[in-house]
């Protein structure tokens, strides 16, 4: 199998003033491809430190961290930035989509950053990831006209539109109500069959039987990493749920 | 990144941020325009003294009474620090250099006429004052020198007193009262406009020296003596002559000071030209002030819109921009607001100097100096601003910059 992700004790401090916030403790932890592994953990427990280094986004203070088996410790900025582009996805908790730019501008953006021109067609690429979230009648709709969970699939299919083999969510469902959620794990379970790799981080033990595997994180370290054994399929969860609402409603209506 | 795209993105962004762009564009815009049309109105005004002075009259020598300044300290202030009939006389007698020679006694008042009033200088001059000054006659004639002699109550008015007084028709004949002295009307002089000393040329009445000096400034004394050099070659030598009958005239020692000063045209042309160059330099560091006004309310909105800006190059960060991209982008944004804020402030300008020449009495001149100037500075702001957050932001990790607030 291969290793997606490798990291070897690391650890992130932030300074404040004359305080020292340890946030990562020494974390080890491996996650190979087409893994779907949900980080669980108490509030400040260091969830999204873990993330942001993973993603790239942040640099640890000690330790070790290889993507695809290559060291990240040495790279340059330019380097990340080209990870970021190429290699991870990554949805944010608050969204971060471009103001004042339409749903197929903030997706296509990615792919105007790409110094490989990968893609010939960047217009058209950013459509078909917006159909894939089934936003395809929202193309042209600007962040504050889409609700939270129109956002989070602008955001995530802005995270798939690279074609990345990595996708990492720091608590995608944060914002949204149950529904919807189950909505988009039923995406990301989706991308996971596709062979992607993905790492969610949520809150909720309903959300993260979704995955296939939970990794507990507390006061920076990691404490419990199991397998699931019933592992749900959000699409017929969310089958059942629009069953009994069109049931209420019948009720209703009769 | 493609360059089509950093293009695209500096372009979507500036449309995005339409209030932003439009409050930057306008500051140098502001900025340019100012510094533009106020060089140009003092540069304007500057050659138009120069013309007028050249207009003086040819030939023109003036003298004063009381000695020349030096340093702001005035010398010798003898007992004859004004001029009399007297004086005047000796220069008729004596002077060989000198084609004519005028006196001008200074009064003024409530003038009533054509059923108004109106307030103006009264000059006493002679005849040959017209000749001296280079100036004509629109209707009439000048006074004679028989009413010199006989202090007759005839007048000339200036262009803008006749206006005033009989708009729209040709005052000659007419009776107008000088502070209650009845004056008749023999000739109105043709328009002048400004003269160089800053009093209009056009907004005065001539009439006998002699009458004005005994029916209306009740005095002896003459305020100034104008003179016209028989030639231009020959102005130093009519100069330095007139200098040597008014010593002696005044009784005025070997060795002791004038207790007058001599001035030639060319002499007051330097020193008008040098004053409507401090007027130049004044308006230009007004100007020069509305630049960096224009420049600070730039800086403002930049600044504020930090927060902003820096959230969302945490984000372009975040999904795999490189620091060089964002710093081009915002480079690509700074120079197409400040060209399309320098050349709408060029236009502007020149559309208001079109303006300024065509329906106001300001002359205005375009100087593409100025123009660069004003160009190079403005663009130097908007790009320092513009690029600025950009450049603290980009070195920023993503996530700090998405942190920022
Ligand atoms: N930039 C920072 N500066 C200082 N301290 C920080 C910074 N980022 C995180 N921390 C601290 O690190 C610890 C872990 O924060 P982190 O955001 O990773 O928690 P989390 O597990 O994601 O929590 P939550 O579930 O609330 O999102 C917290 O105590 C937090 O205060
Ligand atoms: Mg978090």
């Amino acid at each position: 199998m291969k290793k997606v992700i490798e990291t070897k004790q690391i650890t992130k401090n932030f300074s404040l003033g004359d305080v020292k916030v340890h946030a990562l403790r020494g974390v080890d932890l491996t996650i190979n491809e087409g893994e779907f592994v949900a980080i669980m953990g108490a509030s400040g427990s260091g969830k999204s430190t873990l993330m942001n280094l993973l993603g790239c986004l942040d640099q640890p203070t000690s330790g070790e961290y290889f993507l695809n088996g290559i060291p990240t410790g040495n790279m340059t900025k330019n380097q990340y930035a080209d990870i970021r582009n190429q290699n991870i996805g990554f949805v944010f908790q608050g969204f971060n989509l471009l103001p004042r730019t339409t749903a197929l501008e903030n997706v296509e953006l990615p792919l105007l950053y790409d110094r490989n021109n990968r893609i010939q067609n960047p217009m058209d690429q950013a459509k078909k990831s917006l159909i894939r979230v089934g936003l395809e009648d929202r193309m042209n709709h600007e962040p504050n006209q889409l609700s939270g969970g129109q956002q989070q699939r602008v955001a995530i299919a802005r995270a798939l539109v690279n074609n990345p083999s990595l996708i990492l969510a720091d608590e995608p469902t944060g914002n949204l109500d149950s529904v919807t959620s189950v909505d988009v794990f039923s995406l990301f379970q989706d991308l996971n069959d596709r062979g992607i790799t993905v790492v969610i981080v949520t809150h909720e033990r309903d959300f993260a039987k979704y995955a296939k595997r939970i990794v507990e994180v507390k006061d920076g370290l990691i404490v419990n990493d199991y397998q699931v054994e019933h592992r749900s399929i959000a699409k017929k969860d969310l089958a059942e749920i629009k069953k009994e609402t069109t049931e209420t409603v019948t009720e209703n209506n009769s | 990144m493609k360059s089509k795209n950093l293009f695209k993105v500096a372009f979507k962004s500036l449309l995005k941020a339409r209030m932003r762009s439009l409050l930057t564009t306008l500051g140098i815009i502001i900025g340019v325009s100012a510094v533009i049309i106020m060089v140009a109105v003092g540069e304007g005004a500057q050659r138009e003294i120069e013309e007028q002075i050249n207009s003086l009259g040819s030939n023109l020598i003036v003298i004063f009474p009381g000695a020349s300044r030096s340093g702001g300290v005035s010398r010798g202030a003898g007992s004859f620090n004004r001029f009399t009939m007297k004086d005047l006389e000796k220069i008729e007698e004596q002077a060989t250099l000198i084609k004519a020679v005028s006196p001008v006694v200074r009064s003024g008042g409530q003038v009533i006429g054509g059923g108004t009033n109106w307030n103006t200088g009264i000059y006493g001059v002679s005849p040959s004052y017209l000749e001296i000054r280079d100036w004509e006659l629109e209707y009439g004639e000048i006074f004679t020198e028989r009413d010199e002699r006989s202090r007759s109550k005839v007048c000339v008015l200036g262009s803008e007193v006749a206006e005033n007084l009989f708009p729209n028709q040709n005052p000659v004949g007419e009776m107008i009262r000088i502070v209650n002295t009845p004056f008749k009307v023999i000739g109105v002089l043709k328009e002048k406009g400004q003269s160089a000393m800053g009093s209009s040329n056009d907004d005065l009445i001539l009439a006998p020296s002699n009458t004005v000096l005994y029916r209306l400034s009740g005095g002896r004394y003459i305020h100034f003596i104008y003179a016209s050099a028989s030639s231009l070659e020959k102005i130093d030598a009519a100069q330095e002559e007139l200098r040597q009958i008014m010593r002696a005239a005044h009784n005025i020692d070997f060795g002791e000071d004038d207790d007058f000063t001599i001035r030639n045209q060319t002499e007051i042309t330097e020193a008008a030209s040098e004053s409507s160059e401090v007027m130049t330099m004044l308006l230009g560091s007004v100007a020069a002030v509305s630049l960096i006004v224009g420049g600070i309310g730039i800086m403002n909105i930049m600044l504020v819109s930090v927060t902003e800006r820096t959230r969302e190059i945490g984000i372009r960060l975040s999904i795999g921009a490189r620091g060089s991209d964002i710093l081009i982008q915002f480079l690509l944004e700074a120079i197409v607001l400040s060209l399309i804020g320098g050349i709408l402030g060029i236009l502007i300008s020149i559309f208001t100097i079109y303006l300024l020449n065509e329906y106001s009495t300001l002359t205005a001149e375009l100087n593409l100096f100025v123009v660069a100037f004003a160009l190079i500075f403005s663009g130097f702001v908007g790009v320092f601003f513009g690029f600025y957050p950009a450049r603290k932001a980009s070195a920023l990790n993503p996530i700090d910059a998405l942190r920022y607030e």
